[in-house]
């Protein structure tokens, strides 16, 4: 079985969801015509990144009678669809969130776990940190969604892969620092060495959707990513400019990697309860 | 410590240049204004703006008084030529002048501090006329270090080469179609015949430069600091210069009385909606 990722890294407009709308509906009519199953936006890609106090005023909710979401569900009839955006809940607290959209339905909404609030980053003023993540079922099997900061840690991709995804989807609005004598920045070092032993070590696909463009003097740099379960990547985008980069994922290369490497059948889930138990206990 | 200051000079370019042509095309402009000192730092400046906007949508201005130093207005000229940019020259000794014959004896300090005023007026008329943004030249250790007039060469409306350090402009300036003897001579603010920065400050550009990236970047303590050698006395003045300076970075200070106070808790980006 094969999936055609298509990884949209887009410069968004502050604050102009309606115009950020467009352009997803452009490049999913892209996807569409390229053949794609599946379609991944960056982090808040409805609504830009440095948001800070326009955050509340652009939320909404991934409903069937929400404007923003209406033509977003229609359009996911034919082909999935992972977006950015804000989340707003019943109690009037705001998400980093990403939407998986199915056959004109609602399949998962990932709230961020972690709010960088350090450096440049000041999310945790804003925005409320996601309770809990859960991998899902799609038309491709198990998923799970992280956003960002998610996957500087550790343990969010590890919950994933022990709940059952095979296909991790991350997805990023990475400022991009750390200037030196590289042709990359340190922050892409990071992002794409980290995806990749992701992938290593959970023997499972991993992408990395990205976005571009300039918010003030904060470049986003893009290079979005695939990598296989043996860690091969088989997709790179190009850095600095919009681009829709396509990938068509082997799923029954799970099977030939596991076959190799039990990495999953060897995890030891029961030594790490009983570690984690030993440790929080004291 | 491993102090390597180098950078890859084309990524800088592709990132600056992005920047350039982003920040100013999505508030409705196409060109940019930028003072042409016949130094390095406005080179740099006015070359990464022709890559990013084509050199006719450019508008260096070389601004002289009357002791300016005539290699200056040369150099500036063969950047301006080099790169197939607009010049114009507007000598600001007029404006000047009629402020410094009120009062003879004025210090070199104010004089400079007017030149560097009267030549932000003009690049903002410019910036009207010209229908253009104006590019900052300021680079990141004259902005730590204070070395600067406020509300003169620190004003633009946006500045591509502001964190990069002195020595680093320069090797983005060798990548560059910057003629050899705008990069090879000391760099000077040229208030006065024979000022040079760096006689001035007290130190080279890399030494300081070292030690900024080591105080500011790396957040080294001063005993780190003195562990990889520099002297005590050296980075105690640094690191109060860095202090004394703050002041010049930030916008007016705004006294907090309502709910809601532009600078304090009303956050938006100048990208806001674009």
């Amino acid at each position: 079985m094969q999936l055609n990722l298509a990884l949209a890294q887009i410069a968004t407009k502050l604050g102009d969801v309606q115009f950020n709308l467009e352009k997803h509906l452009d490049f999913i009519g892209q996807a569409r015509s390229q053949k794609a199953d599946l379609i991944v936006f960056p982090e808040l890609s409805l609504t830009g990144y440095m948001l800070q106090d326009i955050a509340s005023t652009v939320a909404h909710r991934p409903l069937q009678d929400d404007p923003v979401f209406q033509p977003l569900f229609k359009a996911s009839k034919d082909i999935d669809i992972v977006v950015g955006f804000v989340d707003e809940d019943l109690r009037h607290r705001f998400y980093i969130a990403s939407a998986y959209l199915s056959d004109g339905r609602l399949l998962h909404v990932h709230h961020k776990l972690y709010l960088p609030t350090y450096a440049l980053f000041d999310e945790g003023r804003f925005f409320t940190r996601g309770a809990g993540l859960q991998a899902f079922d799609t038309r491709f099997g198990r998923v799970g969604m992280l956003i960002c900061e998610d996957f500087w840690h550790a343990s969010p991709p590890y919950l994933l892969w022990l709940d059952g995804a095979d296909i991790l989807l991350f997805s990023s609005a990475s400022p991009g620092r750390g200037l030196n004598e590289h042709d990359k920045l340190e922050t892409a070092w990071w992002v794409e060495g980290v995806t990749q032993s992701y992938a290593n070590l959970f023997t499972s696909f991993v992408a990395h959707s990205n976005r571009v463009g300039f918010e003030d003097g904060y470049n986003f740099w893009g290079g979005v990513t695939v990598f296989d379960p043996n860690g091969e990547r088989i997709a790179h985008g190009p850095y600095y400019e919009e681009a829709l980069t396509l990938a068509c994922l082997d799923l029954n290369q799970l099977h030939r990697t596991r076959a190799r490497l039990p990495l999953l059948r060897d995890e030891r889930v029961d030594l790490v309860q009983k570690e984690l138990n030993r440790i929080l206990s004291k | 410590m491993n102090i390597d200051l180098t950078i890859n000079t084309d990524l800088a370019r592709k990132i600056l240049t992005g920047f350039i042509k982003s920040e100013i095309t999505r508030v409705g402009f196409t060109n940019a204004v930028i003072g042409l000192s016949g130094g390095i730092d406005s080179a740099v400046s006015c070359a990464l703006a022709a890559e990013a906007l084509g050199p006719q949508n450019v508008l260096g201005v070389r601004m002289p008084y009357k002791s300016s130093s005539p290699d200056s207005l040369e150099d500036a000229e063969k950047t301006a030529l080099g790169l197939g940019i607009q010049m114009e020259t507007i000598e600001i000794t007029p404006m000047v002048e009629s402020l410094i014959q009120r009062e003879p004896g004025m210090s070199k300090l104010r004089k400079g501090n007017l030149m560097a005023r009267a030549r932000m007026i003009v690049l903002y008329d410019q910036s009207e006329a010209f229908k253009g943004l104006v590019v900052g030249t300021s680079n990141k250790t004259e902005i730590l270090l204070g070395y600067t007039t406020l509300w003169g060469d620190m004003a633009s409306a946006l500045n591509p080469i502001g964190d990069l350090y002195k020595t680093q402009v320069r090797q983005l300036a060798c990548s560059m179609n910057i003629p050899r003897s705008v990069i090879d001579k000391p760099p000077s603010a040229d208030f006065w015949v024979g000022q040079t920065d760096e006689a001035d400050l007290g130190f080279t550009y890399e030494q300081v430069d070292k030690l900024l990236n080591m105080i500011v970047d790396k957040r080294c303590s001063i005993e780190d600091c003195m562990d990889d050698g520099f002297d005590k006395s050296f980075v105690e003045d640094v690191t109060a210069r860095i202090r004394r300076s703050q002041f010049k970075r930030m916008m007016p200070l705004i006294a907090k009385l309502s709910s809601r106070t532009v600078g304090y808790d009303f956050l938006y980006l100048r990208d806001w909606g674009t």
